[in-house]
């Protein structure tokens, strides 16, 4: 009996997977780009912020460090309320798109400098000593020596804020962006099937961080080098 | 103000929660046969793989398409809760693997029973590895509670929201909120601070957040 | 223009309230090797560094070629001429030692890909170590790892090389390999200030020894006659204790 009607359910559920793809997949699509954009962008500007609070003088440090704790310390969604109903209000009107790439981007960004910052300090001092002293300028030393072995060994942390970030583009739905969340909301109020719809959406998020997984495993064993197993 | 409290009950009652649940799955995981020990990781994987707003959509607006009709605090605890005692679980299973092993063995050589070896050497010293990573835990619910804003909770982002319908500016009062998250996400940082201070051991090293 | 190479005029420098160096001045010519010996905390490696500008000096000159280059604004030039060996060898563990070798004459003297290959391998070879060309450090012994960073040092083809106690951090079977290509270099002329505790290659390789003690030089001279024949006894004091010392496990 109960079998049945699990069965009867599965198969209900894949009914409205059939009968919604081209929505699912498009709001899939706006999900995987909000995630890959805003953690490359993170990258960047996490960088920037660890280069800055390591190498900066006094007062790029400390503007940094504050930065870095105010983004730390409130939640995403109040951040992302802030720049897309706040900014209007200062002439600046975004999308959803755009202010949910703007919001994760910086976001993600504060993470990803402090994850950085102790992979740069884990990086012994002798190293830059050593390319001063092949002649290299300190920048260059930063970026010829540091930052490759820095980066490398931040790839573990990276690759989780990539799954976080995936997990957290969902909220983008609530300031109405289009994303795989914002489709199910459309399809679920078309077709009274609440559970089975948010349970299909549950499935798909399932699908993609399980598959991201693997897929960053293996990114990470083919970047491998002696001396920079990755330990899990 | 009234969202404020609101939100550190949301926080407070959903991390006991995860705390009720996450402990007996963490023995589950360490010291389970092999069907519990299964059993608990796939639910780990499922509840660390789903955002937290899916999880909240399927108990306040899918559970009563199967007869069952939750109110939306209690729906937010729960989704809070189910989640969090994933990720807490995690935190005590590996506080509890960093004791193990030797400390075990030495107690047992006493003559000690396993449970009462738990008890007074694994579990004291496994706190204090805990720690950290709960604070950085009760962080990070205190400031996703904000996501059941989503389900009309008059939390403090919606008592905000409500404040712009009556004729502030929006910019004002989302920094407002903004602000008093803050405030409550840098007490709990300081009371990590003294927490760790308090317990700290020489020889036992309370390493930083995971 | 002078003679010497490198001239260090009455240098002085102290951390905090520590003294390390009272006014050090020495030279070195083309070709030479000096060794600086002397007890442990006498400043020894502070020269090297601050021939290398690790670090300012507080008082004091250091020219190299009549270039004062405690003055000069751009340090990292002075730098490609003066090769440094560190004690713990300070590979970049992210590259290989083909990638060590190579990396500061591409990034530093904008050298191709190909010719920057070419040196890299002649100067592995140089040091014995053309097989292991493709090894990451964590893959090399001590001694092939200290070997990997003369041959970088050599490969920006410098004036002269420092080398900061470059065998303290090996097991003593590995120090051998280390000294045998220090002292080949020695005989093909290059130009080398050497701080160390090896007396045995100190003896047989210096062209002069430089003594130190608590942030001066107490005596410079012909090894021969600082070893069998010193000026001051505290010279006399170290000298036969460590050789006495170091003889046992000399081969």
């Amino acid at each position: 009996m109960f079998l049945g009607s699990l069965l009867e359910g599965l198969q209900k559920t894949f009914a409205i997977f059939l009968a919604n793809y081209p929505a699912l997949l498009r709001g899939l699509t706006v999900t995987i780009y909000l995630t890959i954009i805003t953690s490359i962008g993170g990258i960047i500007l996490g960088t920037l912020l660890a280069l800055g609070k390591i190498y900066g003088n006094k007062f790029i440090s400390g503007i940094v460090t504050v930065f870095i704790g105010l983004i730390q310390g409130t939640p995403l969604l109040v951040q992302l309320f802030v720049i897309y109903y706040g900014l209007p209000a200062y002439g600046i009107r975004l999308t959803p798109i755009t202010a949910a790439l703007i919001s994760f981007t910086i976001n993600s960004g504060a993470y990803q400098a402090e994850y950085l910052r102790g992979s740069i300090q884990s990086v012994s001092s002798g190293q830059l000593k050593a390319a001063l002293s092949l002649g290299m300028t300190r920048w260059q030393g930063i970026f010829y020596v540091i930052l490759p072995q820095a980066l490398r060994r931040v790839i573990p942390s990276w690759t989780n804020e990539f799954i976080y970030l995936l997990k957290y583009t969902s909220l983008a739905y609530i300031i109405t962006a289009q994303e795989l969340m914002g489709e199910a909301r459309i399809i679920a109020s078309r077709n009274y099937e609440f559970f089975k719809t948010y349970l299909l959406v549950a499935f798909i998020y399932l699908l993609l961080v399980l598959l991201f997984t693997r897929f960053f495993r293996r990114i990470e064993r083919r970047f491998t080098i002696p001396g920079f197993e990755f330990k899990r | 103000m009234e969202g404020t409290l609101v939100t550190i009950k949301l926080a407070s009652i959903s991390l006991l929660l995860g705390f009720c649940l996450g402990l007996p799955m963490a023995f589950g995981q360490v010291y389970g046969n092999k069907v519990i020990r299964g059993i608990i990781s796939v639910y780990e994987r499922i509840a660390r793989s789903i955002p937290l707003l899916v999880i909240l959509f399927l108990i306040f607006y899918g559970l009563p398409a199967v007869g069952i009709r939750i109110p939306a605090f209690t729906s937010s605890i729960l989704a809070l809760g189910l989640r969090g005692a994933a990720y807490q679980s995690q935190i005590y299973r590996g506080a509890i693997q960093s004791v193990s092993g030797s400390q075990m063995r030495a107690a047992l050589s006493l003559g000690m029973n396993r449970l009462t070896a738990f008890i007074y050497v694994i579990l004291p010293q496994a706190v204090r590895a805990a720690i950290p990573p709960i604070g950085n835990e009760a962080a990070i619910v205190l400031k996703d509670t904000s996501t059941v804003y989503a389900i009309g909770v008059s939390e403090l982002l919606r008592q905000g929201h409500y404040f712009i319908s009556t004729g502030s500016d929006p910019m004002t009062i989302y920094l407002a909120v903004a602000f008093i998250y803050l405030v409550m996400t840098i007490f709990i940082k300081g009371l990590l601070a003294l927490f760790e201070r308090k317990y700290r051991i020489p020889g036992i090293g309370i390493e930083g957040e995971s | 223009m002078s003679k010497h190479l490198l001239r260090v005029e009455n240098i002085y420098k102290s951390f905090g309230d520590n003294d390390v160096l009272r006014g050090i001045s020495f030279h070195l010519d083309k070709g030479e090797t000096k060794v600086i010996v002397g007890p442990s905390g006498t400043g020894k490696s502070t020269i090297l560094s601050l021939i290398n500008m690790l670090v300012p000096p507080d008082k004091g000159h250091i020219y190299l070629e009549d270039i004062d280059i405690t003055r000069t604004r751009d340090v990292h030039k002075i730098r490609q001429n003066i090769g440094f060996v560190f004690q713990d060898f300070g590979l970049f563990n992210h590259l290989t030692a083909k990638g060590n070798v190579m990396i500061g004459l591409t990034k530093v003297k904008k050298m191709g890909k190909k010719e920057a290959e070419e040196i890299a391998m002649e100067e592995l070879r140089r040091v014995g170590l053309e097989n292991f060309a493709d090894q990451y450090p964590a893959q090399l012994s001590g001694g092939q790892k200290q070997r990997v960073g003369i041959a970088r040092a050599l490969a920006m083809r410098p004036k002269l090389i420092l080398f900061d106690e470059p065998t303290s951090a090996l097991d003593p079977e590995l120090t051998g390999e280390v000294l045998n290509v220090m002292r080949k270099l020695a005989t093909e002329g290059m130009t080398m200030l050497i701080v160390t505790h090896e007396m045995g290659f100190a003896r047989t390789v210096a062209d002069e020894l430089i003594f130190m003690e608590d942030g001066v030089i107490l005596e410079q001279g012909l090894p021969e006659k600082l070893f069998t024949n010193p000026e001051h006894p505290r010279t006399r004091e170290f000298l036969f204790k460590l050789t006495d010392l170091y003889n046992e496990g000399e081969r």
